[in-house]
């Protein structure tokens, strides 16, 4: 198979100092295989996306490491492409300028950008609406550019933190067909955080339930559901029947 | 707490850059020493000053041109824009003349208030008064525009007459913006003294900088500017308090 | 009760009829002050003598010489004081080190009116050009530069991580997305400016000129040609104007996408 493409070791998080130091993260090992589409699920403060952030290289872990490519990462950088929650344009640029900015500060040629442009914007189908301003899109557009940006940038690993979230039901299943659909052309590795069993049993090769806080692991599962899946064949139920157990002892915990 | 420290340490050090650059001055023999004063020089001239009695004078004067002149702005801008905000004909009868003078600057007037009312103290009452109110009317007018007509509609349905509307829902919701508008004319006037007393006075801060720079006393100009500024920084501190007293539990303007 | 929404033309409209309004209005009382002999009425010339004292003046060349000295004062202070305040603030609100230098001078600074620094200016520089240059810089540096440290502030961090997830480096991230991000306020702050550098031209120029707007203000005082300060007040006001219509422009212009959608 190969070496993983994501190597997580020994992560621990602590939030402040001193006295007051709370756990977020309290020793994680996973590894991400290349071209995998992994999940991170749990309840609210199990710390999915403070681990998202360290592989993202906004935050510096306080123990252990994360290896990309089997070299340790501490920074952002143009090989882990982010899509944030909350869309994060560049409101001051165009959606076409908006995807071609990592290429643009890349220094690749206009003519290459805008073939990159086009073909990005067209596979997440904003094309007609590539001089528009992040102002004049809904929220769903507004994530299409994002991913659109991310992809043009071409990294191998792409971070998703609850992407999904702010967006209506509606226009959250579209999108989660939109990305499958994507996956299936582009296979990237991606590292998806939500709290959704639905979006995630739809998505991921495989689904990691992280306990409530101080996070660890709990269980992972493996979906060998062939894509595109139906949300209500049984065998898509059966997992989220799992999954769904497995999440409300950790939830209950929570609320203890 | 530990802000105020930041902050007396912060100033501690400029004082401290000031003192070098001028005894530094005054040993090395760079610049003539007058130009450039010491802390030493300032403070010098200000006690000298508290002793004759002619900085509590000058200040006392200045003082009493602002309370006047913001006095009497604050009253007719209350009225008048209290009564535009709630009259539409009233609002476009004086929109022209908001609109005509607001691009000149005040301090262009200033010439014109000397000699439609001399040298005394009428013509600095009247022009601080005027400078003063016409942003202060239109904070006014825009604080009572502002209300909120969903506030007005609940209060209605629950039985308010027009008089109680008016008393109970418009001037209670539009009083943070009221006294912030007030609070700002305030400022202005401060801002706006200093220039009106540089001419045609003889008493009053402005003057005092001025006559630092007729008798060449530079230091003279930098114990009248320290002191405007710490003047400013007291009221705002002062009028900021009073502010938060009465708009306690609601949010900024 | 509450006054009803205009639209933009409508309002434009009423601008211009509440302007006749006011005009109307001040050669009505001009009149009666004539023909009632109130008062001397050299003290309330009528719109049409202020008129005619503006246009005799520009036709015989006179009022281009100082509204060309007030609006060089104004163009080079106002730019060099811009200049200054945007360099420093980017630059403070970027970098921790340059701000805790740069800040204690200006909070101490702050408080104190900008015209009680004006003598000073005065006998550093001398009567001149300088000094009244100078001053405007002075005045209109601590706004911008305050509203340029608060802007870059302001900036959402998220920003700052999409991009570096975009693979930007640290110039890059200056460059294409700091800048961008905080212009709109920067150019609040610059309208801002404007606006002071009328403000505090005047007062500089009743001191020590020759030539100016405000200059031909207060010469009038000694002859009580009120018409003539009328006259060099309202062509300061128009001066006044036209800089923050013009800002506005570039406003417009330059911060497109505030406006669309």
């Amino acid at each position: 198979m190969g070496d993983p493409r994501i190597s997580i070791r020994r992560l621990e998080h602590w939030f402040g100092a001193g006295e007051h130091r709370a756990p977020a993260l309290a020793g994680i090992d996973l590894d991400v295989a290349e071209h995998e589409f992994l999940c991170l699920l749990g309840p609210s403060g199990c710390g999915k996306s403070t681990l998202l952030n360290i592989v993202a290289g906004f935050l510096r872990p306080t123990a252990g490491e994360v290896l990309v490519d089997g070299r340790p990462v501490s920074e952002p950088g143009a090989d882990r492409g982010v899509v944030f929650q909350e869309y994060v344009l560049f409101p001051w640029l165009t959606v076409a300028g908006n995807v071609e900015f990592g290429p643009r500060l890349a220094g690749v040629p206009a003519t290459e950008r805008r073939q990159t442009v086009a073909r990005c914007l067209d596979l997440v189908g904003l094309g007609a609406h590539a001089a528009k301003f992040p102002l004049q899109l809904s929220g769903g557009m507004k994530q299409r550019a994002a991913i659109a940006r991310a992809l043009a940038n071409n990294p191998a690993i792409i971070l998703m933190d609850e992407p999904f979230g702010a967006l209506d039901a509606q226009t959250r299943e579209v999108l989660q067909d939109e990305l499958s659909r994507i996956q299936r052309l582009e296979h990237k590795t991606i590292l998806f955080v939500t709290h959704s069993i639905r979006e995630a049993v739809y998505l991921a090769d495989r689904v990691v339930v992280m306990t409530s806080a101080p996070g660890r692991i709990k269980q992972v599962f493996e979906i060998t559901l062939v894509g595109p899946r139906d949300r209500f064949a049984p065998e898509f139920t059966r997992y989220e029947s799992e999954i769904t157990r497995v999440v409300k002892e950790e939830v209950a915990k929570v609320h203890e | 707490m530990r802000w105020g420290l930041a902050r007396a340490a912060v100033l501690g050090g400029v004082l401290a850059a000031w003192a070098v650059v001028t005894y530094g001055n005054r040993a090395l023999e760079i610049m003539n020493p007058v130009v450039l004063p010491t802390p030493g020089d300032v403070l010098a001239v200000a006690v000298e000053a508290v002793r004759d009695g002619s900085l509590p004078r000058h200040l006392a004067t200045s003082m009493l041109r602002i309370v006047a002149g913001f006095g009497l702005a604050a009253l007719a801008a209350l009225g008048l824009g209290l009564l535009a905000g709630l009259c539409a004909p009233l609002r476009l009868a004086l929109e022209p003349v908001i609109e005509f003078v607001r691009p000149i600057p005040p301090l262009a007037f200033l010439p014109m208030f000397l000699v439609w009312l001399g040298l005394g103290e009428a013509s600095k009452v009247a022009f601080i008064g005027y400078t003063t109110f016409f942003p202060m009317f239109v904070a006014i007018a825009a604080s009572v525009l502002r209300v909120d007509v969903m506030l007005l509609r609940a209060a209605a349905s629950l039985g308010a007459s027009r008089a109680a509307l008016l008393r109970h829902v418009v001037l209670p919701a539009a009083l943070p913006g009221i006294i912030v508008g007030l609070r700002l004319g305030f400022g202005l006037a401060l801002f706006v003294i200093v220039g009106a007393e540089f001419m045609g006075a003889d008493a009053g801060l402005g003057h005092l900088i001025m006559e630092g720079r007729t008798f060449f006393v530079p230091a003279q100009i930098v114990m009248g500017a320290l002191l405007l500024g710490l003047l400013g920084s007291l009221v705002n501190a002062l009028l900021l308090a009073a502010e938060r007293r009465l708009l306690r539990g609601q949010a900024a303007a | 009760m509450r006054g009803p929404a205009v639209t933009r033309r409508r309002a434009g409209g009423v601008r211009l009829a509440s302007v006749t309004t006011f005009l109307g209005v001040w050669a009505l009382a001009a009149a009666i002050v004539e023909i009632g002999r109130l008062f001397n009425p050299i003290f309330l010339p009528g719109p049409w003598v202020v008129a005619g004292k503006v246009l005799r003046l520009g036709l015989d060349g006179q009022l281009w010489i100082h509204v060309g000295a007030t609006l060089h004062r104004v163009a080079v202070g106002f730019t060099t004081g811009a200049a200054l305040a945007l360099a420093l603030g980017l630059l403070a609100g970027h970098v921790r080190g340059v701000r805790t230098l740069v800040e204690p001078v200006v909070e101490l600074l702050r408080p104190i009116p900008p015209l009680a620094m004006l003598p000073l200016f005065i006998v550093w520089v001398g009567i001149g050009e300088g000094s009244k240059v100078g001053f405007i810089t002075y005045a209109t540096f601590f706004p911008m530069f305050l509203i340029t440290v608060a802007a870059v502030g302001r900036l959402d961090p998220l920003l700052i991580r999409a991009a570096q997830s975009l693979g930007a480096r640290p110039r890059q991230l200056f460059l294409h997305v700091i800048l961008p991000a905080a212009l709109p306020d920067i150019l609040t702050g610059v309208r801002l400016g404007v606006a002071l550098s009328f403000f505090v031209i005047v007062i500089s120029e009743f001191i020590g000129a020759e030539a100016g707007l405000g200059y031909l203000i207060n010469d009038g005082r000694n002859f009580f040609l009120v018409a003539q300060m009328l006259g060099a007040a309202a062509v300061l006001g128009l001066l006044g104007y036209l800089g923050n219509a013009a800002v506005g422009w570039l406003e417009r212009r330059l911060v497109r996408w505030q406006h669309t959608g």
